[in-house]
């Protein structure tokens, strides 16, 4: 298809946003693997959370119930996306809101800047949000001259680190506590000198930093993790306390969120409280959860905006197997599993979603060929879907999109004949036969494998290739 | 075309012609209705690093005059006054400014409801409750709760709420994830959190 | 009970013992074991790398083959997996829905081995005998995709003079993933050597598995440390019993005779 009609579902812009990454994932892994910190950190992360996670989920005896619960949520909420939005969209507005709709990254960044430069301020505090950072809104904001504050622990030491994000729920697991220090030692304003590397003290420097900044700025920005459509509540769910300051201390709160986040009830709420926060960060209950409804008179902001956001979404939605990326709460638990994951870190995915949900909701947004390198990026070991609390078939999804890629390639590749030639000959008996005598003649190389040509030579970096045996099964079985 | 009427447009082209029928939510979770366990509500606060006093409602000002004795507190316009002890200088929030609130040791509020489960307690800007920013400046919190005001899970938490009202769900004192993903207590909102548990009786 | 032996591509070719194995096994239990000879493939490496047209016609093949027999045996979790999940996908995308539903008919009389054992055959105690120390490593299709759970160390907790010691991480995957060891060898390769490592801790003398797939590259790495460690197939070790000794391996000896 050449064409793009208006009104037809539409993929995620080039050229704007953090979706796309500047190489294929092997490469960038290889990087990645070559670091023994990064991997001593990631792992000491993962095992941590995965311990956590765990116990907290095993107390719950009707787990796989909400699990059940929380992807039939989902499903219908996709079934009928447009009407809720709409639904969401009048409450929103009955309780004194205003809502835009935003098509693109685009889009949605110039809707953002035109209503914080509506407030007159220059600067806007953040709370961390996947949408805002997929949409690359920090740099749009820096583009019309206005800084965007990053409030949340782990974006602040992103961005004071001047890195990229590694990780959904806590954007700088690729840190640890003597290079967090660093970094704040480095470029923190008015920080002591004596900090010590204790999480605490970390914790505390950070306090100290933006407290100010959440006093004297009048704006903020949001993501949201739920909105209910019958009510038009928004939830936004958080630990430090950055968010309440956000969401309560300025006069003007803009929300992003993707289409895709609207829930249809207020009771739907308590199948995803309980969900998210076992699956995210391993606790019964995360610290802070903020809920409301448009604007309260003497409470909170005076003005609030909602940003409703496709970017890709709906081309996502189009796709019958892989809408079920949409069901994604941003628990991160796919990502605290994985052993891929655990060994290349985020960055090597290049989107901002990294990991297994990354690697099957990134090249959705952009299309296939954008990403053509994440679907393979997975041994398919499925710890992914087990640990999904909304029961997204990640493994499933990844091989639906290979079989994309597969197919929308025009000219032939060496693995397309190969693949041609292997399932030519498993559909011939005779031939199959004759192939695997005539691979049992490695057996004369006796290198075991060793000098293959490229992409073979993959295997033999670390692992020798087993001896053909004598003969073969079905020859053994003729001759009994 | 408005962008409006374009993602609209968007996703309705997606879900074709013939989208799939909504799915039936299977809700064979466990239902709100359990028995609320104030014990556990006492235990899982303590796990997650808040101070649990269990006391009766004449002996709320004693508590608050241990936990924040000589100092300056902030209170909601409707919280009972016999809970404030004479040692503490209270400041009734009329609106208050934001740094003058930041200025503040302490807060003083009374709660909607608990939930025992997951040990949280919830806010919902009632009178004796007050504006979200009062307990989110001061550095330490006391909440007061009576018994019956303890649920034993989320569904019953949801029930009972109104989603009209700003909510504040808290559990625990300010805390965070991000350094090695292991949690440490003390980030931007109190890092103290006390919880007085009196026993059920009429709405004070 | 007649069995009809589904070997894989992968024993029939490189890894016969597990295969000669499984029928050693079966038919000192008592069973009649038949070798349908126009199997070849499954096709799941064609599903996995996103062939899903070469794929068709394997399936095909493979439920015109099968579909006589009322029940179906194979040495493999990832196969059988390939076979109950991915081959009425296959159909169906096919727009194939009669081949769909007697692929799921061949799916619902399909078993992984230990799964035949302990479910079907309501045995764990399958009259083996391995005098060796040997850890045990579930594969990521028998583990997930087919819940096999415990039945694999059931049986082995039952084979006389083994020695069973608990892998560390053990349901953590070794990194094979099919044309992901090549495609993304350096990452595969990274979870390999955590796998070995976690091997060799335990000191067992073999690392088993129910899939010859997972054990090639685990084997593969294990030799290429000289680590003196092998790799059996759990069929190899359930058929072995005093007389035959642990070695008894047709396929190699008929090289020699």
């Amino acid at each position: 298809m050449s064409r793009t009609f208006l009104g037809m579902p539409a993929t995620a812009p080039r050229g704007v946003g953090h979706l796309r990454g500047d190489e294929p994932f092997p490469a960038a892994a290889r990087r990645a693997l070559a670091d023994p910190q990064l991997r001593r950190n990631l792992g000491h992360a993962t095992t941590t959370i995965r311990a956590r996670s765990g116990a907290v989920i095993r107390e719950l005896p009707d787990w796989e119930q909400l699990r059940a619960a929380g992807s039939a949520i989902k499903a219908d909420v996709l079934a009928r996306l447009p009407e809720l939005l709409e639904q969401l969209e009048a409450a929103v507005t009955a309780a004194g809101g205003t809502v835009h709709w935003a098509a693109d990254a685009v889009e949605a960044n110039r809707i953002v800047t035109d209503l914080v430069a509506a407030t007159g301020s220059d600067r806007v505090m953040k709370v961390k949000s996947m949408a805002t950072q997929e949409i690359g809104l920090n740099e749009a904001l820096a583009a019309a001259g206005i800084t965007a504050v990053e409030t949340d622990l782990a974006e602040l030491i992103v961005q004071l680190g001047e890195d990229r994000p590694s990780h959904i729920l806590v954007p700088a697991i690729h840190r640890n506590r003597a290079e967090i220090r660093e970094i704040f030692l480095r470029a923190m304003p008015g920080v002591d000198p004596a900090l010590t590397d204790e999480p605490a003290a970390l914790a505390a420097a950070a306090r100290r930093y933006l407290r100010q900044t959440f006093l004297t700025t009048p704006v903020a920005v949001s993501g949201a993790n739920f909105a209910v459509a019958e009510t038009g509540t928004i939830a936004v769910v958080e630990s430090e306390g950055n968010g309440r300051m956000c969401l309560t201390l300025p006069e003007t709160l803009i929300t992003v969120m993707g289409v895709e986040k609207v829930v249809p009830t207020w009771r739907d709420l308590e199948v995803f409280l309980q969900l998210l926060p076992r699956a995210s960060t391993g606790e019964r209950m995360n610290p802070y959860t903020s809920m409301w409804t448009g604007v309260t008179p003497g409470d909170g902001p005076r003005a609030f905006h909602l940003v409703l956001l496709d970017n890709g979404r709906s081309a996502v939605l189009a796709d019958r197997v892989g809408r079920q990326a949409l069901h994604c709460i941003r628990c991160s638990a796919c990502l605290n599993v994985c052993p891929v994951y655990e060994r290349t870190g985020g960055h090597a995915y290049g989107s901002v979603y990294p990991g297994p949900i990354g690697a099957v909701l990134s090249p959705q947004l952009t299309g296939v060929e954008d990403n053509a390198s994440l679907p393979y990026a997975s041994s398919l070991c499925g710890a992914c879907y087990d640990a999904c609390p909304v029961k997204i078939n990640i493994p499933e999804l990844l091989v639906h999109l290979r079989a994309a890629h597969v197919a929308a390639r025009r000219r032939p590749t060496a693995e397309s004949v190969a693949m041609a030639a292997a399932a030519y000959a498993m559909d011939h008996p005779a031939w199959y036969a004759a192939v695997q005598r005539a691979a049992r003649l490695t057996r004369l190389a006796g290198r075991r494998g060793r000098g293959l040509p490229p992409p073979l030579s993959g295997w033999t970096i670390g692992r020798d290739l087993p001896e053909p045996p004598a003969q073969s099964f079905r020859d053994w079985w003729a001759r009994r | 075309m408005s962008s409006r009427d374009l993602v609209l447009g968007r996703l309705r082209a997606a879900l074709g012609p013939d989208p799939a029928a909504p799915a039936d939510v299977p809700r064979d979770y466990r239902p709100a209705g359990g028995p609320a366990d104030v014990d556990l509500l006492a235990r899982r606060l303590t796990d997650y690093r808040a101070t649990v006093h269990r006391c009766a409602d004449g002996e709320v000002a004693r508590v608050v005059d241990e936990v924040l004795g000589g100092r300056r507190v902030v209170v909601p316009p409707g919280l009972p006054r016999r809970w404030l002890p004479g040692t503490v200088e209270a400041v009734t929030d009329d609106r208050l400014g934001s740094a003058r609130l930041a200025a503040v040791d302490g807060v003083v509020t009374a709660a909607a409801v608990a939930v025992a489960e997951t040990g949280t307690i919830v806010l919902d800007g009632a009178p004796d409750q007050g504006r979200r920013i009062i307990t989110l400046l001061p550095d330490v919190h006391v909440c007061v709760l009576r018994a019956d005001q303890v649920v034993a899970g989320l569904p019953d938490a949801v029930a009972r709420l109104d989603p009209r009202r700003p909510l504040t769900w808290i559990s625990g004192p300010s805390a965070t994830s991000d350094i090695e993903l292991d949690r440490v207590e003390g980030v931007h909102g109190p890092r103290h959190l006390h919880v007085v548990i009196l026993p059920p009786g009429p709405p004070s | 009970m007649r069995v009809a032996l589904m070997v894989t591509c992968l024993a029939d070719t490189l890894f016969p013992a597990a295969a000669t194995a499984t029928v050693r096994l079966l038919e000192r239990l008592g069973h009649e074991v038949v070798f349908p000879a126009k199997q070849t493939c499954c096709g799941q490496m064609h599903v996995n790398t996103g062939y899903l047209a070469d794929a068709l016609p394997l399936v095909r093949r493979h439920v015109r083959t099968f579909d006589p027999y009322d029940v179906v045996v194979a040495p493999s979790g990832s196969c059988v997996g390939s076979v109950r999940h991915q081959h009425a996908m296959v159909a169906r995308r096919a727009g194939d829905e009669r081949l769909a539903s007697r692929a799921e008919s061949v799916a619902r009389r399909t078993h992984e081995l230990s799964e035949f054992l302990v479910d079907v055959l309501g045995v764990t105690d399958v009259g083996a005998y391995y005098p060796h120390r040997v850890t045990y490593h579930p594969t990521c299709h028998s583990l997930r995709m087919l819940r096999v759970g415990d039945r694999p160390l059931r049986l082995l907790r039952q084979v006389r003079g083994l020695d069973l010691v608990e892998l560390p991480q053990a349901e953590q995957c070794c990194g094979f993933g099919g044309t992901f060891a090549v495609k993304n060898a350096d990452t595969s390769t990274a979870m390999l050597a955590d796998k070995l490592r976690h091997v060799l801790a335990t000191g067992a003398e073999v690392c088993t598995a129910g899939d010859s797939s997972c054990l090639m590259h685990i084997g593969g790495g294990l030799s290429r440390l000289r680590a003196g460690v092998r790799t059996v197939h759990l069929a190899e070790i359930l058929a072995a019993t005093e007389e035959t000794g642990a070695a008894a391996d047709p396929t190699r000896t008929a090289a020699r005779a």
